[in-house]
């Protein structure tokens, strides 16, 4: 791992009480949800991490606490060009965290599809609605208690039938 | 039939002016089924008279769930999918799933697959700017170029129906190689290619770079600074066309890209003129670095030895035991692979396309994320668009290059 990346990693930890891990060269680094934003100001400003690359999550299902991981992918635009990963664990339950839109404009759509996919809430977020399913969807698809769900097959014989079962868009 | 639901401008309050809500501008809707947003895009535009105030993208329409579906699959069955997401960059999208498998599963690549990667993932980058060009000049009423683009687009194609079967989804590129060897009359069709594409080249940009007509229609249109691009997020050509020489193949070289001599075009303005410049640059660049890499396609194995993960090959399977049980296994099972998470990036021809893949040590993924660069990219529609002519926001869209599946995923 580049040295660089070490200095900063050690820093950082001290900082805002992040843990690191490193897995295939990648460093990661664990944060609290209260220190986000905080810590995401710090590394744009003050470390040259000013490019929000991702922002994606997974969800751990059968557990709870965290059930979520919210993952950022940040990025230095200058050489030696690092990569960082931050981690966000949060609840599940009503799962919510601060909108990092403030510091990275382009973290909008991003948190947009989380909400949309994972129901993850936004807390100030300027415009948090469903970006990719439509708009009276229920539900959050990639979460894993969300069923992967299958059409049944129409024929003559049996359409009435199964286009009464079907589930609609409500009025 | 479901009845048609009325939308309340209430709903979009916080998104368009107080003027709108007044009825002094007029919101108008385009798309998502209009020939010149290049797929199922909606944006609803506010004007005042023939001036766009604000423009908002509604995206979704195309939206399969091949994330979640990924998570039900095993990962040499979830590599089918990657195809169907940018669908101009097949080749592209399977390189970038494998290189995020490759990385955790800490698998090699034989010198041989890696050459042909490259070879193959820069046909795919011009097969993808020769179509965006084509409809770029469609939407900007220069209709012959697009006749001439299909042209050298079919040759691409036939090249990629050589070597797969397919002419869009080739899935050619596996995990720890590629499928399987290429056949003889491929380097031949790849020199055809190399020695007939510059000229071609010179061709489109007879026909648009000095054209009166292009130029009115994409000077100065859609300028986005270097500065906005990188708080947005923005990467691939239109970062560059901002004057920030700016690619993955640089910054991070996968496959062995860092081998290869190629410039990274850069344009100074960052509106729509420059972007199309960068683009058929990056055609030229392209074509360097296929003849490069065809020239010195080393001989050999064309996908790793690691019989945990790679199958073994039919003519082992009559006569031993273990690739029978491996066979059996790998098309089964699966692999397992270690658990934790990679992000790799790849330089796709619309930006930075990531896999975020993590696995849980079992033979299916955890997660599986694609950063998808048309995603990102769509967000700047509003900062391009604003200030400028309806017709106008045809070309800022054009200028994007969007995909909708990869958008939507």
């Amino acid at each position: 791992m580049d040295s660089k990346l070490e200095s900063l990693a050690t820093a950082l930890e001290q900082r805002f009480a992040a843990k690191q891990e490193i897995f295939r060269d990648q460093l990661t680094l664990f944060l609290t949800p209260d220190r986000i934003i905080e810590a995401a100001r710090a590394l744009r400003d003050e470390f040259g991490f000013t490019f929000l690359s991702d922002e994606s999550a997974v969800d751990y299902f059968p557990q709870e606490l965290p059930r979520f991981h919210v993952v950022y992918q940040l990025r230095t635009m200058q050489a030696p060009y690092l990569l960082l990963t931050l981690r966000v664990p949060i609840e599940g339950g009503e799962p919510h965290m601060p909108t990092l839109e403030k510091v990275f404009p382009n973290a909008n759509w991003f948190e947009r599809e989380l909400w949309d996919m994972f129901g993850i809430r936004f807390d100030d977020h300027s415009d948090l609605r469903r970006i990719l399913m439509p708009f009276d969807w229920e539900g959050h698809p990639l979460r894993k208690d969300y069923p992967l769900g299958y059409e049944e097959v129409e024929f003559s014989f049996n359409f009435n039938e199964v286009e009464a079962r079907k589930p609609h868009p409500k009025d | 039939m479901t009845e048609i639901r009325e939308v309340d401008t209430k709903e979009l309050k916080h998104l368009v002016s107080e003027r709108a809500l007044r009825g002094e501008t007029m919101l108008l809707n385009m798309g998502p089924q209009h020939p010149s947003t290049h797929g199922v895009l909606r944006l609803l535009l506010e004007l005042d008279g023939e001036i766009v105030v604000n423009c908002i993208p509604d995206i979704g329409f195309l939206h399969t769930g091949i994330e979640k579906n990924m998570e039900a699959k095993i990962y040499q069955k979830a590599e089918v999918m990657t195809d169907r997401l940018d669908y101009l960059n097949p080749l592209g999208n399977n390189l970038a799933y494998c290189l995020a498998l490759e990385k955790l599963l800490e698998l090699d690549v034989p010198p041989r697959a890696q050459v042909l990667r490259v070879i193959l993932a820069e046909l795919t980058r011009i097969n993808s700017h020769l179509l965006w060009l084509g409809t770029s000049g469609l939407d900007l009423a220069a209709m012959s170029v697009f006749l001439y683009c299909m042209r050298e687009r079919e040759a691409i194609l036939n090249i990629f129906e050589m070597i797969s079967g397919a002419r869009m989804m080739t899935t050619y590129i596996r995990p720890g190689g590629v499928w399987r060897d290429v056949p003889a009359e491929f380097e031949a069709a790849v020199h055809d290619f190399v020695a007939m594409m510059p000229a071609r080249i010179d061709e489109y940009e007879s026909m648009l770079t000095t054209n009166e007509l292009f130029l009115d229609r994409t000077k100065g249109i859609g300028v986005i600074s270097q500065e906005d691009c990188i708080r947005w997020g923005i990467s691939g050509p239109i970062l560059r066309a901002a004057g920030m020489p700016y690619d993955m193949r640089r910054v991070a070289p996968y496959s062995g890209y860092e081998q290869y001599d190629f410039n990274i075009p850069t344009g100074p303005d960052g509106d729509v003129f420059c972007r199309y410049k960068v683009r058929v640059d990056e055609m030229r660049e392209s074509v360097k670095i296929i003849d490069q890499a065809i020239k010195k396609l080393p001989y050999g194995p064309i996908r790793s030895n690691n019989r945990k993960v790679v199958p073994p090959p039919r003519s082992e399977l009559g006569s031993s035991m273990e690739a029978l049980i491996h066979h059996f296994k790998l098309w089964t099972e699966g692999f397992s692979v270690p658990a934790g998470g990679v992000y790799t990036a790849t330089e796709s021809p619309r930006g930075e396309l990531g896999v975020y893949m993590e696995s849980n040590g079992g033979p299916k993924p955890q997660r599986v994320r694609w950063h998808a660069p048309t995603f990102v990219n769509l967000q700047i529609m509003p900062l391009l668009s604003r200030g400028h002519f309806v017709a106008d926001v045809v070309g800022i869209i054009g200028s994007i290059d969007i995909v909708l599946g990869d958008c939507d995923r």
